[in-house]
């Protein structure tokens, strides 16, 4: 980002308000590095160049009209959001044919917060159809490629948030994460990516996939950029039911802020199996003792049904997902393909031609396990299975403050790798979904780098888990971790930028 | 129904094999409840609105929205639950219930499953009989599909997501008689709970029947669903279509007439029942928990505060109407007929201390005032007359101040609003005539050339002295007190009989 190498979020707001640069200016830059960079990489759908022109001179207006006045946490920030957070004027596709020319008529909660913190919103960034992917292979746009190694995927489903943030093109970005979509991206493009505990940012606006699962969540190159968003977006919302009743996310803010003394952390020996890629367990293994050396205390925890957690999750997720995408039929909204003229040959004509393979896929196994002679085995069986672990966890956390480990279990993998085995994509969310299942607190921030190709490192993400509520927590010990390490550092050097 | 059968009672008696067999009916009725805003939304709930005018992102179905409870809504439900004495569950929650059609937009209903809000209760029949209730829950409504404007299909969702309450009877219930009699009951008792209009006309009330049917002593057979049912009428005569029909079939003893688990529709115009769907095609609703609504948890305070809220129910106060106050049934019945109206009725007798009277004069003269099309009152809290003004009259009657006569006309200009009782009585010289001079006089009068009359008084025969009354208030513009006319009148005639000096 041309002029502002290196700058989070929070450095841009200050130096906005310190009078160094406009809020256009950083627009421009935005947009620079997005005209720049997005033609390879594919991380946006859509460019808001317009409103976020009108919006940054509007702000740098009032800035000089009246210096003294208060300035949203986010003032002159550009910011890039999910393709399934509805905005107000702006397309919502949804990563998917369905939804490739719906405008929502409203603006979700968490989009809503950005905008009165003064936030400029300049694009939609890609992703897998409805949030179902962990590669962007399943966007019906085209995938997007990860900026440290164009052939490689940059996790998914949140892609496109991921790879913007990465490379340069917006300082923090908006994903979703139902079973790791927010982390698994973030540790596959060297970014931070957080999941708060479910209910604590609001899922109004936010196109749901898995309701009981979904929870929308930043991506950053700092983890005080993190909190700071966190900030904005949590905090009850009365338009969202399952919205907790508690105020936004507040920082902790301790005495060290960079010693984690006392801090049990809690390695699991189910988060770091065989199957773990070796660079992957070297980095995480470093990152663990760094945390030691930093005062933590590591404590071995048992999470004996995380084997369960990939089927659980894709009995529970596709239930939800087969409900909640049932509205997809080309009535009210989205496409519609007329078919043989019936009502139910509507409905079939418009789901055939307008869902991709993978949607379709969840639809169909979603609608199974639901359905009656089936669902108590399946559906059933997957709500006691969720039960037990999140009781798994409630039981660790009796012995530990967070948990550590692997985000994924793998850097980034080759376009094309798993595009054809759903069950290999399905894995990539084999650290992630336990935590989605038990509704918890957790990050994934930089903690060193596995050999790509030559010249191109590949990022690792450590992730840190916290109980129930203990999101300030988390985000304390990812501050300190960072705070002691230079993995957050290094940009993709395919970045075009010099860095 | 044929010749082979013919109607005994509550039993359909078979011509051919003699057996008596009986109807097994439970009924499964939607009532829209009374909330100024719609279950899950805040958006207006009217009838009559220009299409699609009342609809919001959350009851259009768009991609992103979520439902919020209306606890005005859950007030009402938990009501009509205390209403027909049912046990409201502490903690319940709420469901998806799939199919695919253009009036959903989600293409799922948010509904109650395996956890209602409401199990248990029931409502008696005049009978005695105990129509027991399975459980009643609140679910959303669904739009309206528009067939018959063209070559598409309209949808218009200003009715979607508008809060119903689903109230599910046992098969108590024989006979399309007691079904009718029941869903009279049911509207009653939503009514008088302050929970919805239950107008069937409007769509606020709508009814499905499950009806079987089996010989006397012996348990039930195959049930059959009817649907489409949109009046009481509809109600009736599809049993009295359907009843006779699976008897038949049994009678008949062909295999392929037997009836068969499945959904008829019921069609008004030719009086009879159709297949709509048979059990195989019947639907799989995949019901499981609505994620985006926590469970509904119901306080005791709520519950006991909703309890308050309920006024006394209509069965209830027609008892204590009879037994307290010694009004016939058949007043009772129609003092009760709407809520406002026994709530009217019973200010009046609060006020003036003679229920009698006030019982006379609302299901009489008001409830007469009430169907005149010219008053155009909808309900009797419209009508400008208060309970305040009409215990006025009735007390003005009982002091002797108006005769009744005079007391329909003062109520006739109170109905057309001109006034109170008493000012009107003034201003027109209403009051009864008492004074003696006045009243002999015209009396005397009237007797002249009714010697008839004065003789079959004297014979024993008092009540000829009617025909005698009658004139004599007429002479008085209605004004005389007619039982001082009346001894007056006796006074005169045996005076006459007496030797004159
Ligand atoms: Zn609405």
């Amino acid at each position: 980002m041309t002029g502002a190498e290196g700058a989070d979020a929070c450095d841009l707001r200050a130096a906005i308000l310190a009078g160094e640069r406009s809020a256009a200016e950083t627009l421009e830059a935005s947009l620079a590095a997005i005209e720049e960079r997005d033609g390879e990489l594919g991380a946006f759908l859509s460019v808001e160049r317009d409103t976020a022109r009108a919006r940054a001179i509007e702000l740098d207006r009032r800035r000089a009209a009246d210096p003294g006045a208060a300035a949203g946490a986010l003032f002159g920030v550009p910011v890039a959001v999910k393709a399934n957070l509805c905005m107000e004027g702006v397309t919502t596709p949804c990563g998917s044919r369905m939804l490739a020319n719906y405008r929502a008529p409203y603006t979700a909660t968490c989009v809503r917060r950005l905008l009165d913190a003064d936030a400029i919103v300049v694009g939609v960034t890609n992703m897998d159809e409805f949030a179902m992917g962990s590669s962007s292979e399943h966007s019906a746009f085209g995938p997007t490629r990860n900026p440290w190694d164009l052939t490689r995927a940059p996790g998914g489903s949140s892609s496109g948030s991921a790879a913007a943030v990465a490379a340069g093109m917006v300082p923090v970005a908006l994903g979703s994460d139902t079973g790791g979509s927010v982390r698994q991206p973030a540790a596959l493009c060297g970014v931070g990516g957080f999941k708060p505990t479910y209910g604590r940012v609001s899922r109004h606006g936010l196109i749901a996939f898995g309701s009981s699962l979904d929870q929308v969540g930043p991506l950053a190159r700092s983890v005080r950029d993190l909190e700071r968003i966190l900030g904005v977006i949590s905090g009850h919302d009365p338009l969202d039911a399952t919205s907790l009743p508690l105020p936004p996310i507040e920082p902790e803010r301790p005495d060290r802020p960079e010693r984690l003394d006392g801090l049990r952390v809690g390695v699991a020996a189910e988060y770091v199996g065989a199957d773990l890629d070796a660079e992957v367990r070297t980095a995480v293994e470093a990152a663990l003792e760094k945390l030691e050396e930093l005062g933590a205390e590591a404590v071995e925890v048992r999470l004996p049904h995380t084997v369960h957690a990939i089927p659980t999750y894709y009995v529970v997720a596709t239930a939800e997902a087969s409900s909640n995408l049932a509205r997809f039929d080309g009535v009210g909204f989205g496409a519609r393909t007329e078919g043989d003229g019936s009502l139910q040959g509507m409905f079939a004509a418009t789901r055939e031609g307008a869902f991709g393979d993978e949607v379709k896929r969840r639809i169909l196994l979603g609608t199974f396990v639901l359905s009656e002679g089936y669902h108590d085995a399946w559906y059933g069986r997957a709500l006691r299975v969720r039960a037990l672990l999140r009781r798994d966890f409630e039981r660790a956390f009796e012995k530990v403050d967070v948990i550590c480990g692997p985000t994924s279990p793998t850097p980034a993998f080759p376009l094309g790798e798993r595009a054809g085995d759903p069950l290999a994509m399905y894995a990539s969310d084999t650290l992630t979904v336990p935590t989605s299942l038990a509704g918890l607190p957790a990050v994934s921030v930089p903690c060193g780098f596995a050999s790509g190709a030559a010249d191109s490192p590949l990022p690792v993400g450590l992730q840190i888990i916290g109980p129930a509520l203990a999101d300030a927590r988390v985000l304390r010990v990812a501050a300190a971790f960072e705070s002691a390490t230079e993995h957050h550092r290094p940009a993709p050097t395919s970045a075009g930028d010099g860095r | 129904m044929s010749e082979a059968l013919c109607r005994e009672g509550a039993a359909w008696v078979s011509a051919v094999t003699g057996t008596r067999w009986v109807g097994v009916i439970g009924l499964e009725v939607h009532a829209q409840l009374a909330t100024n805003s719609k279950l899950f939304c805040s958006c207006e709930v009217r009838f009559g609105a220009p299409p699609n005018s009342l609809t919001c992102p959350v009851c259009t179905g768009q991609p992103g929205s979520l439902p919020v409870l209306n606890a005005a809504a859950l007030g009402l439900a938990v009501r009509t639950a205390l209403a027909v004495g049912a046990d409201v569950a502490a903690e319940s929650k709420f469901d998806r219930k799939h199919y695919f059609y253009c009036d959903i937009p989600k293409n799922y209903q948010i509904s109650q499953y395996d956890r209602p809000f409401c199990t248990g209760g029931g409502i008696r029949l005049a009978s005695g009989r105990f129509v027991r209730l399975t459980r009643i829950h609140l679910e959303e409504d669904a739009g309206k599909a528009i067939h018959d404007r063209g070559e598409h299909t309209l949808v218009d969702l200003n009715r979607a997501g508008v809060a119903l309450i689903e109230s599910v009877s046992e098969a108590d219930l024989e006979t399309p008689e007691e079904a009718v009699e029941y869903l009279e009951a049911l509207k009653e008792i939503i009514r008088y709970a302050g929970a919805g209009e239950a107008d069937m006309e409007k769509g606020q009330l709508r009814c499905d029947v499950n009806v079987s049917v089996r010989p006397e002593g012996e348990a039930w057979r195959t049930k059959v669903e009817i649907k489409n049912l949109n009046s009481f009428r509809h109600v009736r005569e599809a049993l009295e279509y359907e009843i006779p029909r699976q008897i038949e079939a049994y009678e008949s003893g062909e295999s392929a007439r037997l009836p068969r688990q499945e959904t008829r529709l019921f069609d008004a115009s030719a009086g009879v029942t159709r297949t709509m769907r048979t059990k195989e095609e019947a639907r799989d609703y995949r019901y499981f928990t609505e994620p985006d609504l926590p469970p509904i948890t119901l306080t005791e305070a709520f519950v006991e505060r909703q309890r308050g809220l309920l006024c006394e129910l209509p069965q209830a106060r027609r008892r204590r109407y009879r037994e307290e106050l010694g009004l016939s049934e058949y007043d009772a019945r129609v003092l009760t007929g709407t809520r406002e109206v026994a709530d009217y009725f019973e200010a009046v007798a609060r006020l003036c201390g003679r229920p009698k009277e006030a019982a006379n004069w609302v299901a009489n003269d008001l409830s007469r005032a009430l169907a005149d099309p010219e008053v155009a009152a909808g309900s009797i809290d419209e009508l400008p007359v208060k309970p305040f003004d009409l215990a006025e009259l009735i007390e003005l009657v009982a002091a002797g101040t108006i005769n009744t006569t005079g007391a329909r006309e003062v109520l006739g200009l109170m109905v057309a609003g001109s006034g109170s009782p008493r000012e009107i009585v003034a201003e027109r010289g209403l009051e009864q005539v008492d004074d003696e001079a006045s009243l002999e006089a015209w009396c005397r009068e009237a007797l002249e050339g009714r010697e008839q009359v004065a003789a079959d008084v004297r014979a024993g025969r008092t009540k000829a002295i009617g025909a005698v009354v009658g004139p004599v208030m007429k002479a008085s513009g209605g004004k005389a007190n007619p039982q001082r006319v009346r001894e007056i009148l006796l006074r005169l005639i045996a005076e006459d009989d007496q030797p004159r000096p």
